[in-house]
Parts: structure tokens; sequence; C-alpha cells
């Protein structure tokens, strides 16, 4: 592995949820531990499973692994440190300010922003502890802090006044105002993260074609900021083998090698490597000791028949979607698992039926909408680009309300506008445009705003409200908030989609738990590019299958109340004639 | 000198990045407050997500966020004494307060206002 090759004292593994990580962090840990160095393995993983993998308990302290010499382990949780903040912030008010003063006050303190930055406090410490870099030679990171905030570290005007005084100017940088270290220790954080001698930062992605131009985002955004030493691993590759006789496992191989052949340029030039697909699950010192290596390993599978699953398809939901002959129907979830597709699906199964549907995506690749504009009566194909939207307005913002401040000024401004929370209320804007239509016909997007915009933006929404009625009490407007749409269940449909995986279900339930902060509730699940809904005769994929088992009886258990599950096709679903069949279920 | 205290909604910049829209008023109001400051005034800012102790450890303003609630901020108080609420003040309103001499060319009326 090119990425273990002299490896220096920080390792950053990044990648989005469920493309494996956690297992690679944790077999370079092991490897590293055994070749005699002295290790600590840093997850941040809320499914975290290193406990697991090693067998005892870790949690938010350094603890030795005695199965493995010279390795020890930490588990931080980014949401209960953020919850650990929000506290410290809100609690001495509780009780003393009125109830819904301090609500507010936690909304404001939920966002992505306040989770990545409380995270990045958790690093701070490790990065540059010097006890630490005594006791470890390595120190390994399941997962990296963002462009954005490393953007704002490194931003002068952005620390103007609130960590030396706690008051004055207030960014996206906020949060920290609240947290413990000094400036000097954060800019000595982000020094060691973009000095090549000290940190490698290893991109992990799949042989996918969405993934992989993520990772090339992900890979120029960081390039940027001064982490230039960059590593590629693509896991999880189908070994060739495995197409002998079996349609979808050639398939799969197939798409596979076509995604890795047209690899994005930013991603061709990284030193590289492949792990293959294993039979069995991540847990326990053998699996992990194999991932890495490339030997084949002679595991048995256990699976030797063939899955019988007998779950709703969703044909089953199609029925009860259309029986309103209007609404709202959006499908919401992580990047990657397939709601542009099966919002087309829906669509295009509706307007069969001769419903009316305009069918609104954010499919950045376009050839969605364009295969699909004015190839069936009833369907109007329309598209929100979040890339445009957000340029769009941050523009705008720019142009307009930044015309008179000075330099530093805009360059606080401009990353403000650059934090997670722009590019959704960005969006927003294109998707309430387009929401009103839902009283007469269908509206069926693959993008909606998450619990924490709505609940923002029915704030400020409520704020601009009482200035309106205080400037001309004359008019009281009648207003049908989009979040008062959108947690009516008559109006509106939430589907979320996600995988048979565990990292992709977690992510999926804490969506759905932050929606049901708005008082959403998502109506249904899919469990999308299943497997297990498939018949393969691949040893190696029968037992993908049966390791998704568990995943969907999580979902169908625990956080659905109606749920679908869509197999992995052999080909990709374009087109109105494979779309229809997708529904078809 | 007297002391300005602005007690802003909470929000999680000062400019309102993360509203639905920017608002104008906030991004000229940190343009004016910084004016205010290099002419020798003492503003401070509270913002209600981040200093929520400032909010509760103030009589005058428990008060009113208990009377009013929070959609009624800003709230502005002079030498600790209600001076506005309910929206920012404006360049000849801060300079009053803070005893700065505008130029001539500063005083302005209000657009919309008529002088008969």
């Amino acid at each position: 592995m090119k990425f273990l090759d002299q490896p220096p004292r920080f390792l950053f593994f990044t990648g989005k949820g469920g493309v494996g990580k956690t297992s690679i962090a944790c077999a370079t840990a092991i490897q590293l531990a055994e070749s005699g160095k002295r290790v600590l393995l840093v997850s941040t993983d809320p499914a975290s499973n290193v406990g697991q993998v090693f067998g005892i308990t870790i949690g938010n302290h350094i603890t030795t692994i005695p199965a493995v010499p010279r390795l020890a382990a930490l588990e931080i949780d980014p949401q209960a440190a953020a919850q650990v903040y929000r506290d410290r912030i809100v609690g001495p008010v509780r009780g003393v300010l009125p109830e819904a003063v301090v609500q507010g006050i936690e909304e404001q303190l939920s966002g992505a922003c306040t989770t990545e930055i409380a995270a990045f406090d958790e690093f701070t410490s490790l990065l540059t502890d010097s006890a630490l870099l005594t006791d470890y030679d390595h120190i390994i990171f399941d997962t990296a802090p963002t462009g954005h905030t490393i953007r704002m570290l490194q931003l002068p005007g952005a620390w103007s006044n609130f960590l030396e005084e706690g008051k004055g100017d207030t960014s996206c940088l906020g949060p920290l105002a609240g947290l413990e270290k000094q400036r000097e220790q954060y800019q000595a954080a982000v020094d060691a993260l973009t000095d090549g001698s000290m940190t490698r930062l290893i991109l992990v992605a799949r042989a996918q074609q969405s993934t992989l131009r993520e990772v090339a985002r992900t890979r120029e955004e960081l390039a940027a900021i001064g982490l230039t030493h960059q590593y590629l691993v693509i896991n999880g590759i189908l070994p060739s083998t495995e197409s002998t006789n079996d349609p979808l496992a050639a398939a799969i191989h197939e798409r596979e090698q076509a995604a890795l052949h047209a690899i994005p340029e930013a991603l061709s030039a990284l030193p590289r490597d492949y792990v293959t697909l294993k039979p069995f699950n991540m847990i326990g010192l053998d699996a992990l000791r194999h991932l890495l290596a490339d030997t084949p390993v002679g595991v048995k599978v256990a699976v030797e028949v063939p899955i019988e699953l007998d779950e709703p398809r969703l044909s089953d939901l199609m029925d009860e979607i259309a029986a309103d002959g209007h609404g709202l129907v959006m499908l919401m979830g992580k990047g990657g698992v397939g709601k542009t597709t099966l919002a087309a699906a829906i669509a295009v199964e509706l307007a069969r039926r001769g419903l009316p549907v305009h069918l609104t995506t954010s499919d950045p690749a376009a050839h969605l909408s364009e295969t699909l504009e004015g190839a069936l009566d009833n369907l109007t194909v329309s598209r929100i680009d979040p890339h445009t939207e957000t340029e769009r307005y941050r523009q705008h913002v720019l142009e307009t309300k930044g015309a008179k401040l000075d330099t530093q000024g805009r360059a606080l401004l401009e990353e403000d506008l650059r934090s997670p929370c722009t590019e959704e209320i960005a969006v927003f804007q294109g998707f309430s445009r387009i929401i009103r239509e839902a009283g007469k016909k269908f509206v069926v997007m693959d993008t909606a705003p998450t619990g924490h915009t709505l609940l923002l933006i029915d704030a400020t929404g409520a704020y601009h409200r009482e200035v309106a009625r205080q400037m001309s009490s004359n008019s009281i407007l009648h207003y049908t908030t989009p979040m008062m749409q959108l947690q009516d269940s008559k109006q509106t449909k939430v589907l979320i989609v996600t995988l048979a995986e565990t990292t992709p279900v977690l992510e999926a339930a804490s969506l759905q738990a932050d929606l049901r902060r708005a008082k959403i509730e998502p109506w249904a699940w899919i469990i999308n590019n299943s497997v297990a809904a498939t018949s393969v005769i691949s040893p190696l994929l029968r037992s993908r299958a049966a390791n998704e088992l568990r995943e969907i009886n999580t979902v169908a258990n625990q956080h659905a109340q109606r749920y679908a599950v869509v197999p992995l096709l052999k080909d990709e679903p374009v087109g109105v004639a494979r779309l229809l069949e997708l529904a078809a279920g | 000198m007297k002391s300005i205290q602005v007690f802003d909604p909470a929000m999680c910049c000062n400019t309102g990045v993360c509203g639905v829209d920017v608002d104008q008023q906030l991004v000229n109001f940190a343009v004016d407050v910084d004016w205010a400051n290099q002419n020798g005034a003492q503003i401070q800012r509270f913002n209600l997500a981040q200093q929520p102790m400032d909010f509760a450890n103030n009589v005058v303003v428990k008060g009113f966020l208990e009377r009013s609630g929070q959609d009624a901020l800003p709230l502005i108080l002079v030498d600790g004494e209600f001076a506005l609420a309910g929206r920012y003040p404006n360049r000849v309103e801060l300079a009053r307060w803070a005893d700065i001499t505008l130029p001539i060319n500063e005083i302005k009326p209000a657009s919309g206002s008529k002088c008969c």
C-alpha cells in the first residue's frame, strides 16, 4: 500500500459515509502497531465500532488495546461534543430566560457548523499536546476537518474579537468563542495539518462515478488550503473472478472499471491504492489484518443458498403515493444513495398513471433531466443546481450587502458564505419557488432542506413578519410558510433513501431525528441498491447480501413506519422504460 | 463616555448570512458600529445565541424578553437604560448617544420624509 509508505506522524482518512474509512483506519493502526510503532487511533464515527472490533469498551478517553501491543484508541462523538458545547452556553439560562428564547438559542447552535467546530476543538489538543506527541509515533484519524473549518481558522480577520474578548463580531467561528482553547493552539493545529512532513491525507472512495467526483472536489478544496500531501484509496473493488456465471457481478465489475477509467483528472495524479471487496465483516483483528493484504483470502463463504427476500417493494408504496392525486414527494438522504434515480422513477410512474407531475432534480450531471424532458405527457422536468444557486446567492450577497465592507470584513463575509448552511439556504430558495405547485399536481424532488434549515428559516421568517407587521399595521399578511406545508402529512410525503449498510443507515436515522425536531415525520424509507433483493451467484456478493439483512431489519423495526427495498440493478436505470421497471419493483 | 449595548436576536453570524436573506440592516449596522467605535464610541454587541448569560443577568433585558419575546429584539441600552427596540439604530442616533459630532453631509432627512 503506497499510503503506508513512510507515514508521517498524523494520518487523516476522509470520504463520505459508508466507503469504509473506519475499517481502513483500523487496519492501518494495527499494521503500524505490529511493525513496532506506538499508535493512537482516533475515531469520530458516530457508529464507531472500534471498541467492538477489538472487543473492549473505549469511549471518550485514551484506552490501550490489550490485543494489539503499542496500540491505543479514543472515540470522539462530534454530536456529543457539540451537545456539551450547547449545554455550556444554554445550561445557565435554562429556566432563567423564557422557554421559547432558550429553544431559539439551541436551534441556532444545532447546525453543521457547530458540530464541525466542536469536533475540531477536540482534535486540537491531539495535534498540539506535546506529551501525546512523545507517547505516540503516529496518530490516526478516521475523519478530517472540512475545508470551511480550516479556512475560517486561517483568516486573520476571523479572530478579531471574540476569542480574546468573547464579544463583538460574530461569524461562523462563533462557536469557538465558548470553547476552551486559545487562539495559538488552534493556529498550531492548523499549521500541523498543512505541514506535509507531519500530516498525510488519505482520500477513501469507492469505484463509483458520483463518489469519485465528490472526492475530487474534496481533494481540490483541501489542496487549496495547503493540505497537499494526499493519497487515494479505492475501497471495495469487486474482483473480476466473481463475474463468472453471474451477470449482476459482471455488470458491477464492468461499471467499476469504467468509473476507474474515467477517473477525474484531479485524482489521477495521486498515489493510488486498491482494496478489494472482502467476503466478511470488518469485525475482529483477523478480518482487519486481511483488509489491506493483497493475497486472496481463502475464507469459506458462509452463505451457500441464495437469499429469498420477502420485503415490500417500491410498487407497494406507489399506490398510496398516487392516491391523493397531488402533493409534494421529497426524497432525502446523503449523496450517492440514489435519490435522483428514485425521484425520477416515482415521477415517471405517476405520469404513466395519467397524473400531472413536476420532477425537480438537483442532479449535477443533468443527463436525467435531459433524457426525461418531453418524454411523457403529464411530466415536466426542471433542475435546481445547488452550485449555481449557491453561487448566485453568494454573488448577490457580496454585491449588495458586502459593498460597504473593508477588505477584512469582506473576506469574513465571503467565508461565512462558504459555510454548509449557505448552500442549504440557497437551495431552499429555489425549492420554495416550486413547492407551491404541489396543491394542484405532484411535485417530486430529489432534494429538501434539513430540519435545521427549516427551523432557522422559520425563525427568521417569524422575525420578518413581525417587523412587517409593525411597519405597516394595515396589511396583515397571511403566510403559509414552507415549513407548515412540509409538516402537513396530507400535503407532503418525505421518503428517506439509504443503503443497507451500517453507516448510511445511521446517517439516515440522524436525518430523521433532525426532521422530527422540525415536526416533520418521514412517511417511508427506501433501502436502495440492495444486493439481498437480487439473485446473485457470486459468493462475495452473497455474503454481502447476508450482511444487508441485519440493516434491513433495523430499518424495518426501529426506524421506518413503512419501507421498501429496491434491488441493485444490472444497468443504470436511464430512460423511461427502465425507470418504470424500477418503480414496478 | 456613554456606553451603548446592543442585544441582538439569536443568529449565527452578525451579517445574518444564515437567514433566508442577508438582512441589509444588519450589514449596514455592522458598518455603522465600526464607524462609531472608530470615533470613540463604546458599543458592545451581545448575540442571544452565544452570550445568553448577558441577557439573563441584565434586569432590563431579561424583563424585556419576558414581556415582548425574542422577536422584539434587537434592544439597545444607553448607559443601561432603554433607548430603542425592534430595529437597529442609524448613524445619526448612534452619534447622538455617543456624543459624536457628525459632519454636515452625514445629516440627511430619512428618505421618504417631506418637509412640508
